[in-house]
């Protein structure tokens, strides 16, 4: 279940300008509420209300729809991300290989859940379905960098952790 | 742009003989073809696909291309390619053209490939790929399409993965891209194009298998009186899934060419590409692919010069599994939640924007190309009587050779798993094999010896799916299974229907509750009359297929639940609740780490005396074993 953030919100003029001339272009296109908020996703890294509210009311659509949308769908986020983004592959490929289990890891480590951030705002952890990199499973991803072939040992995981 | 004209495909695959011929086509015919670009003395192809690309592949790239520069190397040329399919070994590096197949290359191994090979013309054989390591044949070296591995196989969706490099149109057009295209613009009818479909008998490869000739003459009515649509599924869905990824990532430019065919055969001058968001590389290699195609004019407006236009627009998902369904793709295209719409009326009739729309699966357009050169008879000879062709199948889990296989349809699960897979590692043994992902089954040893197909598979319980083939060793637990796969498809349930929304929820708690031990045998009955009603009712397809996992597991591994609810037991040792963890007095040394890492203090003991653990504070993390230096502590 996601739940919209309480971080106060923090974009800026050029966020907002470049949103807004991205929209201006394309309100017109049929579907467009999609690109839009990926649009916007990519413009503020995650979809706070204020963000959604623009877009709502660019492309004339009410705030619920847009909203129905981003809750929907898994690649939008609601919450700002922390500085450094774990996904770890829930796949099946990494499942049957202990994929689960070292994500239980992570979210004790972390004191946090799936889809949260830490209160330091350092990391995020998420449970990702499949990365594509099955060859060595299990595997996990902190921003672009794949770990891959874990044993889920405690002291691989917080020296992966220590990188960052 | 004008569109490029056959005689200019003609000249640019003639110019691009001589590369043909070094990677292993007509030599003769390369020979021939004076006027050839130089394709230099050697090629060097790198995959650069996801997979071996989180095996840093790119470093390895980067570093041939600077040890070549110098070495001062100019008749060398680096490739980065589509997947070669071994991504257990990656990096992969094949060395044209004496096709030395080098795999797990390291950046720090390039200058000794460099030196030894290129330069000095002996193969680094430390670095070859050598099936038969460790055994009385190591170091023999077979040629690739010797080996286990790629013996059985016989790539037609994937035949230029690997092969050419993906973001580069005129290595497309020299492996005949775009000719079928041509060839049905200038020589065939929309009604043949789909006749040769049907005759061929292709069945639609997204996963329930739909004869694809049918689905394109159900929306060929009404030609160039109404708007239609063509769309490509791209949503791969499936977790543990990547063949068509593999292909968008390989060979782009086929799933171009193959919807222009389609577009053509029903009359459409539009098409969407739904593909995953987080595909990155297959999204970056299609937008060029599609500027590159715009550019030759071989998407666009009349095409070849013909009255024929079309064009083709890339959507992202956004990472819903319900949208690799039909209906509900083309609402979330439609920029909406996207949930699925009762059918009929079919996408065929009434489909994206209500226009009639056909969709097809990124794999089932791969085949396009081939069926129409090479024709329908060459097509249908493949296979069985009523699973016509090859199937792309993405091998992973508990097998040594993980990667993407593509063989004839017919071939048996156990060629698939002993053979091409190489068995499973670790001396464990094979338990059973999962196709067909949340909607598919779990398939025991005794059905190993069934030859895959469509109606094969159903037969016994699981689907073909799109492709994904998960092996399965005695240490996997097939309730946990069960419960992995429904607790996704709550999760990418989309609430739209009841017995969905609910039904699996209920199923779900079910299944939690055998893992944990407190079920009781009546429980097993309340799945199997839930999941009748589940699939009966569900709108659509994530929910006509969510039980099958539970149930195909429950047909073949029913112990293994009775051992859950009658024995509080988990034979795997995968269930948590049920297990419970003991201290080897003997093997014990007192050192006393267990006791200070367990977070719920419930192991106690003096220093150099045996510790034990209490079993009702025990909170079964499995921490003292992961510790313990003196494999002290069994689980059981």
């Amino acid at each position: 279940m996601k739940r919209i953030s309480t971080v106060p919100f923090t974009g800026t003029a050029e966020q907002e300008q470049a949103l807004k001339n991205w929209l201006a272009e394309h309100k017109q296109q049929r579907g467009a509420a999609m690109p839009a908020l990926q649009k916007a996703q990519e413009i503020y890294g995650y979809l706070p209300l204020e963000v959604q509210k623009m877009v709502a009311e660019a492309l004339d659509k009410p705030l619920a729809e847009i909203y129905g949308i981003t809750t929907f769908y898994s690649w939008f986020a609601l919450s700002p991300k922390g500085q450094n983004d774990i996904n770890v592959c829930l796949g099946t490929a990494c499942y049957v290989k202990g994929s689960g289990a070292i994500f239980e890891k992570l979210e004790k480590k972390l004191g946090v859940k799936d889809g949260e951030t830490t209160e330091d705002g350092k990391f995020s952890l998420n449970a990702v379905r499949c990365i594509g990199a099955c060859g060595l499973a299990p595997v996990l991803k902190v921003n672009e960098d794949v770990y891959g072939r874990l044993t889920g040992d405690e002291k691989e995981l917080d020296e992966i952790l220590a990188k960052y | 742009m004008a569109s490029k004209t056959l005689q200019d495909l003609a000249a640019i695959r003639e110019k691009m003989q001589r590369i043909v011929g070094l990677r292993g086509g007509d030599e003769a015919a390369a020979a021939a073809a004076a006027e050839a670009i130089d394709p230099g003395r050697i090629n060097i192809m790198i995959c650069a696909g996801t997979g071996c690309t989180a095996s840093m592949s790119g470093a390895v790239s980067a570093a041939f291309t600077e040890e070549i520069e110098k070495a001062g190397l100019t008749d060398v040329k680096v490739v980065k390619t589509g997947c070669f399919g071994l991504c257990a070994m990656g990096p992969i590096v094949v060395v044209y053209p004496d096709a030395s197949f080098y795999c797990q290359v390291k950046a720090e191994d390039v200058a000794e490939i460099v030196q030894e090979h290129i330069v000095g013309g002996h193969p680094v054989k430390r670095l070859l790929y050598d099936e038969d390591a460790g055994t009385e044949d190591a170091g023999k070296h077979k040629s690739m399409s010797d080996t286990s591995f790629y013996r059985k196989q016989m790539r037609v969706a994937l035949r230029n993965c690997g092969l050419i490099n993906p973001e580069n149109i005129d290595e497309y057009i020299a492996y005949d891209g775009y000719k079928a295209l041509g060839k049905v613009l200038t020589e065939m009818s929309p009604d043949e194009v789909i006749e040769t479909v049907l005759a061929s008998g292709i069945r639609g490869r997204g996963g329930a298998g739909f004869p694809t000739g049918m689905k394109w003459k159900f929306a060929s009515g009404a030609r160039g009186e109404v708007q239609k649509y063509v769309c490509c599924n791209a949503d791969e869905g499936d977790p543990g899934a990547f063949m068509d990824r593999s292909v968008l990532e390989g060979d782009p430019h086929v799933v171009l060419e193959a919807m222009a065919i389609a577009g053509y055969a029903i009359g459409a001058d539009k098409g969407y590409i739904y593909v995953r968001a987080e595909y990155p590389i297959a999204v970056q290699r299609l937008s060029i692919a599609l500027a590159q195609a715009h550019e030759y004019g071989l998407i666009g407006q009349n095409i070849f010069g013909t009255d024929f236009s079309f064009d083709v627009e890339i959507k992202l998902g956004a990472g819903a599994f319900v949208c690799g369904e039909e209906t509900a793709l083309m609402t979330s295209i439609e920029g909406h939640r996207g949930e699925p719409r009762p059918r009929p009326p079919f996408p065929a009739v009434k489909g994206l924007f209500e226009s009639p729309t056909i969709l097809n699966n990124v794999e089932t357009y791969a085949n396009i190309p081939r069926i129409i050169l090479n024709g329908a008879e060459w097509y249908s000879s493949i296979g069985t009587e009523k699973s016509k062709g090859t199937k792309v199948f993405a091998l992973g889990g508990k097998i040594e050779n993980i990667g993407l296989v593509e063989v004839p349809m017919g071939t048996t699960l156990r060629e698939i798993v002993e053979e091409i897979g190489g068995g499973i590692p670790g001396g464990h043994e094979f338990k059973a094999a999962q196709t067909g992902g949340p909607s598919g089954g779990c398939i025991p040893a005794s059905h190993l010896d069934t030859p895959i197909d469509y109606d094969n598979l159903v037969a016994i319980g699981s689907m073909m799916g799109s492709g994904g083939l998960i092996v399965m060793d005695e240490t996997t637990c097939m309730v946990d299974i069960a419960r992995f796969f429904l607790e996704f498809t709550v999760d990418e349930s989309c609430g739209k229907c009841t017995p969905c929304r609910v039904g699996n929820r209920r199923m779900l708690e079910i299944l939690e509750k055998i893992a944990q031990g407190k079920a009781s045998i009546e429980d097993l009955d309340k799945l199997d009359s839930l999941a009748s009603y589940i699939k009966a009712n569900s709108l659509c397809g994530l929910g006509q297929t969510a039980p099958n996992p539970v149930l195909s597991t429950i047909r073949y591994f029913r112990p293994e639940y009775e051992a859950h609810i009658l024995e509080k037991r988990c034979p795997a040792g995968v269930c948590k609740a049920l297990l419970t963890y003991k201290v080897d007095a003997e093997k014990c040394k007192g050192c006393t780490l267990c006791a200070k890492k367990c977070p719920a203090e419930a192991i106690s003991g003096a220093v150099k005396e045996a510790h034990t653990i209490d079993i009702d504070k025990c909170i079964k993390c499995g921490v003292c074993m992961d510790n313990c230096k003196f494999d002290a502590i069994s689980r059981s």
